[in-house]
């Protein structure tokens, strides 16, 4: 049995936005398990209704083996959330914020300041301990969030886009934490991003969604074998782009790139780029790449999961309305 | 019990907020003082049939819109901490939400109360200094013993009522129009500023309706002894208004989460 088992959960907007549309999956314990989409895909909404945030309108889940709905509460104990926006109080300290959360999640005064030093040791923000949170940089603020959420001994953390929104060196370092979380604590976490290396690095299985709607599952080496082999990129003159179309058939093009799946591209590149030249269609560049899970997710929607599948506007809505109050 | 540990945390969070923002007291304090001294110099006009002097009669007015200002913001801080994602942070936590409103309320009012304490004293003071102003005001333990207590149940009722606006807006957009169609009018009409006996008998049914005029008329004669509405009638009226505003306070805000 899973610590986490989701069964046709589904939520509905207005009546009319499938935001999350009768999924079903299930986190063993100990494993990293991630929710790989674009924006709008439908993860926040998903994490939202397992937090009990949010009531789902359809089916439903388990999380540690109690019920989102009818136990919200017993839930809610076993649980520790990074959210994609900070939810810390930026007039207080890093102490303080800490406090106040081991109060709310009932912690024994005798533990806190044991605790608190300790999860501060492990986002190294011990000598920062007694700053105004206002003062941090965002990496240090999502550092103390994670911190936070471990305060309590949760069984399960729940990361929604952990690494938004911060550079490059500051994601590795969360990824770090997190990596660190699993062999030391022995947590299972659930992680939401839309970052592939992301989910790539971190995580044991990958769940990709997309509409609301989970598209495949499985570890990350088993998603990019599926796609049977490495990728060659031509990025050609755009003047050509319909000639490639015919003779390319089997490949991809986006713009003026040329993508073809091949078992070995090292060795299968000379003849790509000899039947380029033949048709007369201008390389301005050939790369090779070995798959990655934007190319599973290229392979499954035809869309890249940066490229926006919904509009500016529709999303600033969608985001208002999964925001939920 | 947790629950308890719940509200204490809740209101142990305003608290470090409210002692923190040390502008934010001196600038909620500057509004009342000048009031004081500006119409309490200025008008000198003689109350109850000449018995009480003018600043004696708006002291207490004075100190419910201190209380008034800053518990109705402290219920309406409910969405800032919705902006900041504060409030995310207490709902997904193993606590009801009824610890949460409740919490906040007593924050509230434990503010107000404190800003409300101040100026109590600086009349006092004054009192004491000037030997002309606020002659009718009475310094006694008595209005200690009742006024505070008091207090706290005006402010708890008027954090309610930010609370509820809180839970109904959705940005903090609409503040300025709350302050100037709620919370401005609520204070004038009250009776704070003026004995309602005189008035005109459709503006005296206003202020009737008017909350915050019970909650005047009580405190007006836990300090003077003189009151235009009977003081169980006021007593009672503020008591009852709390209460509700609580009640639907709190229902108000588990719908919205």
């Amino acid at each position: 049995m899973g610590i986490i088992e989701v069964r046709n959960l589904t939520k509905v907007f207005n009546n009319d936005i499938r935001a999350v549309d009768s999924i079903n999956f299930e986190i063993k314990k100990g494993e990293i398990f991630g929710f790989l989409g674009p924006n709008g895909a439908g993860k926040t909404t998903t994490i939202n209704m397992l937090c009990t945030l949010m009531k789902p309108t359809g089916g439903g889940a388990t999380v540690c083996g109690y019920n989102i709905i009818k136990q919200a509460n017993e839930v809610r104990e076993c649980i520790g959330i990074v959210f994609q926006d900070t939810t810390l109080d930026d007039q207080l300290t890093a102490r303080e914020n800490l406090e106040l959360h081991g109060r709310l999640y009932g912690l024994k005064k005798s533990k806190m300041e044991k605790r608190i030093d300790e999860v501060l040791g492990l986002v190294e923000l011990n000598d920062r301990a007694n700053s105004i949170v206002k003062t941090f940089s965002s990496g240090m603020q999502r550092r103390l969030e994670i911190a936070r959420g471990l305060i309590h001994y949760p069984q399960f953390l729940f990361l929604d886009e952990p690494t938004l929104g911060l550079d490059p060196q500051t994601r590795k370092h969360v990824w770090d934490y997190i990596i660190k979380l699993k062999k030391e604590r022995e947590i299972t976490i659930f992680l939401t991003t839309h970052y592939m290396e992301e989910a790539d690095e971190l995580c044991d299985r990958v769940a990709i969604i997309d509409h609301g709607k989970i598209i495949a599952l499985d570890t990350p080496k088993n998603l990019k074998d599926g796609l049977g082999g490495d990728t060659i990129i031509l990025d050609i003159s755009e003047d050509d782009v319909e000639k490639a179309k015919k003779v390319f058939k089997k490949a991809k093009i986006f713009e003026s790139q040329v993508l073809l799946s091949v078992k070995n591209a090292g060795r299968e590149i000379k003849k790509v780029l000899e039947k380029a030249k033949k048709k007369k269609i201008e390389v301005i560049e050939a790369n090779i790449r070995k798959p990655t899970l934007n190319d599973v997710f290229l392979n499954l929607t035809g869309r890249r999961i940066r490229e926006e599948g919904v509009g500016l506007r529709e999303q600033l809505k969608r985001r208002r309305m999964m925001r939920g109050h | 019990m947790h629950e308890l540990e719940a509200v204490y945390t809740v209101w142990l969070r305003e608290m470090i907020r409210y002692f923190r923002a040390k502008e934010r007291i001196l600038s909620s304090l500057a509004m009342p003082i000048f009031w004081l001294l500006v119409f309490g110099s200025s008008i000198r006009a003689p109350v109850f049939g000449g018995e009480i002097d003018y600043t004696s009669f708006i002291a207490p007015g004075v100190i419910v819109m201190t209380i008034m200002f800053t518990s109705m913001h402290s219920g309406i801080s409910v969405i800032w901490d919705r902006e900041l994602g504060f409030m995310k942070e207490m709902l997904v936590a193993p606590v009801s939400r009824i610890s949460i409103v409740i919490g906040k309320s007593l924050g509230g009012a434990t503010t107000a109360l404190i800003q409300g304490t101040i100026i109590l004293l600086l009349i006092f003071g004054i009192q004491n200094l000037s030997g002309e102003y606020f002659s009718g005001v009475r310094i006694d333990i008595s209005s200690f013993l009742i006024g505070l207590p008091l207090m706290v149940l005006i402010g708890l009722g008027l954090v309610g009522i930010g609370v509820a606006i809180a839970s109904l807006l959705d940005t903090l957009e609409g503040f300025g129009m709350i302050m100037n169609f709620v919370i401005m009018p609520m204070f004038f009409l009250s009776g704070a500023l003026f004995p309602i006996n005189n008035l005109p008998e459709w503006f005296r049914v206003i202020t009737y309706i008017d909350p915050v005029t019970y909650g005047v008329e009580s405190l007006r004669f836990v300090m003077t002894g003189f009151s235009s509405i009977n003081v169980i009638l006021s007593f009672t009226v503020v008591l009852a208004f709390t209460c509700s505003m609580l009640l639907v306070a709190t229902h108000l805000f588990n719908k919205r989460s």
